[in-house]
């Protein structure tokens, strides 16, 4: 009897543990928020988000020029990045022992780790610097390079995670096994692919210091990928470090519509892949 | 296909009655472990033959050979032959996919696809286009009905297959092999996930289903080889030891062995 009174008293201990580790995980991203909304929120307006910069002293203008930007060389980003990696996360996923895939998946362990800023110095000598001039598409590379081996990574552990009976049951059929591969097995962890590829976005879409050597920022209107760019964690960046209260405001708002920004685009996606079968058996 | 069968297209039978499927010396092996040593084994069309025998001793690799699932481990190799229809399993230029085709496989544990009861059956045939797409509705009911599963199906075709119990799913995956018209039909303990009364429908669904087809049948359960096989193989320590027709080998087995493990001594 004492025991299994010890034994509830050790259970509810251990769940209020876990509570209490959720509600530190979470505390600081509502902080964030918190924060945002109550410094930012009163900064935005319609104008806000069509305005470009007014010069220093003047108040009003938006940051319209560096969601063009940011949305723009994420979106190269990912159509550079996205098939490269889920590409390569397939390949290492079909044929785990191979020896190109045990060295892609260690490169990109180790590139996972690799802060940002080394990336941006990298595209800056690749490209820039051959180019003798920033570019958005510079900035472009550079985060599809911070995306690739994140999306591969996770590309792969998905598809490991289908069961294997899916496989042979295809297979068993007469698929052959690139079908198998993507019509079964990519198809069914898809949605799982889909998220890692979110996360990827998201975090590129936040990425400032890889674009300082690349992209550059602009204060104004640029949808040429061959010029310097604006992006919003540049903006960020430029108005919270000058000497103008006018500017951190702006930098107060632009953050929150980086943030508003990267939620809408999981919200679009998570919406358009929702999943219609459960893969559980 | 009609070339390969020319009196099963004309809808009569010869005699002697031909021949689905044919082991001749095969032997397997796992890297440098061999677990199959020359079998040979011949089953007519349209039979029931059961393989039992204890845990580990080669049954389900030497049905996994037949539509050569075990191409799929790394350090595989055979020696000898199978032949299905006349076909050689292992020739280098036989098509996986026609194989495939021809040789359907229902596995152990149901494995749907996560999709609707409709696609899931309609995989094989939109992937081989046997029929034009716009018969593919047709084949789909035929193919359930023939899976005894139509009745309990036909309102929600469009639900997920995963919704369906562990017997009804079971059910779908012969469905689903059905569809692409095969002549072999190989079960890999298809009922051991199952509870008596799915394993009951599937059972009496093997007996009308060897009408049409060349079935083998891969089972730990012996009172379900006694009710459903024609002929039986006794397989022990990677060697078929007895082979014969299956009131034979459970009233009277030639091989002490056999006698052995059907009467529980072992395995």
């Amino acid at each position: 009897m004492n025991r299994l009174v010890w034994r509830r008293w050790k259970s509810r201990i251990m769940v209020g543990l876990m509570v209490a580790a959720v509600v530190v995980a979470v505390a600081p991203l509502l902080l964030i928020l918190g924060t945002l909304i109550a410094r930012g929120a009163g900064s935005i307006n319609f104008e806000f988000f069509t305005a470009l910069p007014v010069p220093a002293g003047e108040t009003g203008g938006g940051v319209a020029h560096a969601i063009v930007g940011t949305l723009m060389m994420v979106g190269v980003a990912a159509l550079i990045g996205l098939p490269i990696g889920i590409g390569a996360g397939m390949f290492c996923a079909e044929f785990p022992r191979n020896r190109l895939a045990t060295v892609a998946r260690f490169v990109a362990d180790v590139m996972n780790g690799t802060p940002s800023i080394v990336i941006g110095v990298v595209a800056w000598t690749m490209i820039v610097a051959r180019q003798k001039h920033f570019s958005g598409l510079a900035g472009s590379v550079a985060l599809a390079m911070i995306m690739i081996p994140m999306v591969m990574r996770t590309t792969e552990e998905m598809i490991k995670l289908v069961p294997h009976s899916l496989r042979e049951a295809a297979l068993a059929l007469g698929y052959p096994r690139w079908r198998t591969s993507v019509s079964v097995v990519v198809r069914t962890c898809l949605p799982g692919i889909v998220t890692g590829s979110l996360l990827a976005i998201a975090r590129v879409a936040g990425e400032t210091a890889p674009l300082l050597f690349t992209a550059l920022g602009s204060q104004y209107m640029s949808r040429d990928l061959n010029q310097p760019m604006a992006a919003l964690p540049l903006t960020v960046f430029t108005y919270a470090t000058g000497p103008y209260d006018d500017w951190h405001r702006i930098a107060w708002a632009t953050a929150l519509v980086l943030i508003m920004v990267v939620l809408t685009l999981s919200l679009l996606a998570r919406l358009a892949t929702r999943q219609r079968f459960d893969v559980r058996q | 296909m009609t070339a390969i069968h020319p009196d099963r297209a004309a809808g009569t039978q010869t005699t002697p009655p031909e021949t689905a499927l044919e082991a001749r010396d095969f032997s397997f092996s796992y890297g440098p472990r061999q677990t199959l040593f020359d079998i040979s084994i011949r089953m007519q069309a349209r039979s029931v033959t059961a393989i039992i025998g204890p845990s580990g001793c080669g049954k389900s690799t030497f049905l996994r050979s037949i539509n050569r699932m075990n191409d799929l481990i790394p350090g595989a190799g055979y020696r000898g032959e199978i032949r299905v229809a006349g076909m050689s399993v292992f020739d280098p230029g036989t098509d996986l996919v026609t194989l495939r085709r021809q040789v359907g496989m229902v596995f152990q544990r149901p494995n749907p696809f996560p999709k609707s009861i409709f696609d899931n059956v309609a995989y094989g045939p939109r992937l081989n286009a046997l029929v034009p797409r716009r018969e593919i509705p047709e084949v789909v009911e035929q193919c359930l009905r023939q899976a005894a599963l139509w009745d309990e199906v036909k309102d929600r075709l469009d639900q997920p297959a995963t919704g369906l119990s562990g017997g009804q799913q079971q059910r779908l995956c012969i469905a689903r092999a059905l569809g692409n018209r095969p002549d072999v039909l190989l079960m890999d303990e298809p009922c051991s996930a199952l509870d008596p009364i799915a394993t009951q429908r599937i059972e009496e669904l093997i007996f009308e289903l060897k009408r049409q087809y060349t079935i083998v049948i891969v089972t730990h359960n012996m009172q379900q080889a006694a009710r459903v096989s024609d002929m039986t193989g006794f397989f022990d320590a990677g060697r078929l030891i007895e082979f014969d027709v299956t009131t034979q080998i459970f009233t009277a087995p030639k091989h002490e062995r056999t006698e052995a493990y059907i009467t529980g001594r072992f395995g």
